[in-house]
């Protein structure tokens, strides 16, 4: 098992596997009346935190706690931050304190990254910049699993501002690890060029999102960041919504098995329509479920045994 | 072509191997718990079998079928994986987490037997009462063991036994099973060759 878990691309075929499997027993905890385990019992896990997120947090501490973990939270705000200290010596504080995982938000990309330079426990990025979210790759993974049986072989459309999305980075490598095929699809203006090359070949492109509908299994929102829609990566908020939003009429025209997904918080009317946020094909809710359960996974095969 | 390859090439310099259950001893004994668990339960009454991974899920499935081919009696079997309640998870490199399926009607009330293949220090079988203990509330839990090798590390005794086997620390007991490893054998391996 890995250290760390910074990058959707640290993860071969059966590690993720792994992380699934495990995962899925988790999820059974869930169902129970006392929802806790003791294998993680008198570690402690920081949720380091310098960037907002309710349920990214909540789902990690959740998860933490139902491992029994010691859970201390830490967000930037209202901390010694504020005050000027730098990333490294807020990590040699948590360092100091014992603390045996670090599960790190911040906005500067490639953060989890130094900081795994600098604790000896270990790190989960929970969120970087605009780089990197793997425990989301993972969930929307086995969210798709239970949906559908399998990922190899899955046609999975993720559609949006890839440019600025982590998620979308993250999944494209989990997944195409996992043998789905992925393919892009926003304006050109949000998608990098040869980013499908630079992360993992096979990845395709498409800036048509009616042309792409009709052949995958499953088609992923990105949430279109409120700060740019004053950038000029599109002309107006209605114009993108007409273009690359999912609305009903859309939704129908997918297979009948897909399935819709989005890693919130969803701007509804934006990249898509309460009406398919609230069908039964979106995932939207069973997603957050999930993310307990796979951070779980992560947590126990991190930190469960003596893998130092 | 004439000999099997098994019958040919004995491992280099085993240490002395015994067979303690031959394949016929082991279903013997198999159906010797059976009907003592008929006999102590009145006829397996409000009973559960639970296996503890891996070779205590095919024993409850096969005591769970012995009983009901003498008594005509359905007994519920499930499985209890104790991996995270283990008290030496951190002396190991992460184990893998098996699945927990419990029966239908669930554990509460009920009588459930624990089965595992070896009970040795004891601490599988205080594993397993901790994880009973977060899937519900059993009325009583009593343990059934294939193999009984002595040395508890802790104050736990077993209420069915296969068998008694002696052995000293420096020997170890290997329990096969044809549903997992093809053949049903009890061996135990000597420290020194004797």
């Amino acid at each position: 098992m890995i250290k760390h878990l910074l990058s959707g691309g640290d993860l071969d075929a059966d590690t993720a596997t792994e992380i699934l499997d495990t995962a899925a027993e988790m999820a059974t905890v869930a169902g129970r009346e006392i929802k806790k385990l003791p294998a993680l019992r008198g570690r402690t896990v920081v949720n380091l935190f310098y960037e907002d997120s309710t349920r990214t947090r909540i789902s990690f501490e959740a998860a933490a706690k139902r491992l029994s973990a010691d859970v201390i939270n830490f967000s930037a705000k209202g901390s010694s931050v504020t005050k000027g200290e730098s990333l490294k010596d807020t990590a040699l504080t948590l360092q100091a304190m014992g603390a045996d995982a670090v599960v790190i938000r911040h906005p500067a990309s490639g953060a989890p990254h130094r900081l795994a330079n600098w604790v000896d426990g270990s790190v989960v990025n929970a969120g970087d910049g605009t780089h990197e979210h793997p425990t989301q790759a993972l969930l929307d993974a086995y969210t798709m699993r239970s949906r559908l049986g399998r990922l190899a072989g899955l046609s999975v459309a993720v559609v949006g501002d890839v440019l600025h999305s982590r998620v979308a980075r993250s999944n494209v490598l989990l997944l195409s690890t996992l043998g789905a095929k992925v393919t892009l699809v926003g304006p050109p203006t949000l998608i990098p060029v040869d980013i499908a090359g630079a992360l993992a070949p096979g990845t395709n492109v498409s800036y048509d999102l009616d042309s792409v509908l009709p052949n995958v299994d499953v088609v992923m929102m990105l949430r279109v960041q409120r700060e740019r829609m004053n950038d000029s990566y599109f002309p107006s908020a209605r114009e993108y919504a007409r273009r690359y939003g999912l609305d009903g009429p859309r939704m129908r025209r997918l297979p009948e098995h897909a399935i819709v997904m989005h890693p919130g918080p969803m701007n509804r009317g934006m990249e898509i329509t309460p009406e398919v946020a609230d069908s039964p094909r979106s995932t939207i809710v069973e997603q957050v479920t999930n993310g307990v359960s796979v951070r779980m996974a992560v947590l126990y095969l991190l930190l469960g045994g003596n893998n130092r | 072509m004439a000999y099997p390859p098994a019958a040919r090439s004995s491992p280099p310099r085993q240490p002395s191997v015994k067979v303690i259950l031959a394949s016929a001893d082991v279903q013997r004994v198999v159906d010797r718990i059976a009907h003592q668990i008929l006999e102590k339960t009145q006829g397996a009454a409000n009973t559960v079998l639970l296996g503890i991974p891996t070779r205590g899920t095919p024993l409850a499935r096969r005591l769970a079928d012995r009983i009901s081919t003498f008594e005509d009696v359905a007994v519920p079997v499930g499985v209890l994986d104790i991996t995270l309640y283990r008290d030496d998870l951190r002396r190991h490199a992460t184990r893998a987490v098996g699945p927990t399926e419990l029966p239908p009607g669930g554990i509460d009330g009920k009588r459930v037997i624990l089965v595992d293949d070896v009970l040795f220090s004891g601490r599988t079988v205080r594993a397993a009462l901790d994880a009973l203990n977060d899937v519900g509330r059993p009325a009583s839990v009593q343990l059934a063991v294939l193999v009984d090798r002595g040395h508890r590390e802790l104050p736990i005794r077993a209420d069915y036994v296969g068998k008694n086997i002696p052995t000293s620390l420096a020997e170890s007991v290997k329990v096969t099973l044809a549903e997992i490893d093809g053949t049903d054998e009890v061996k135990l391996y000597g420290g020194t060759a004797s």
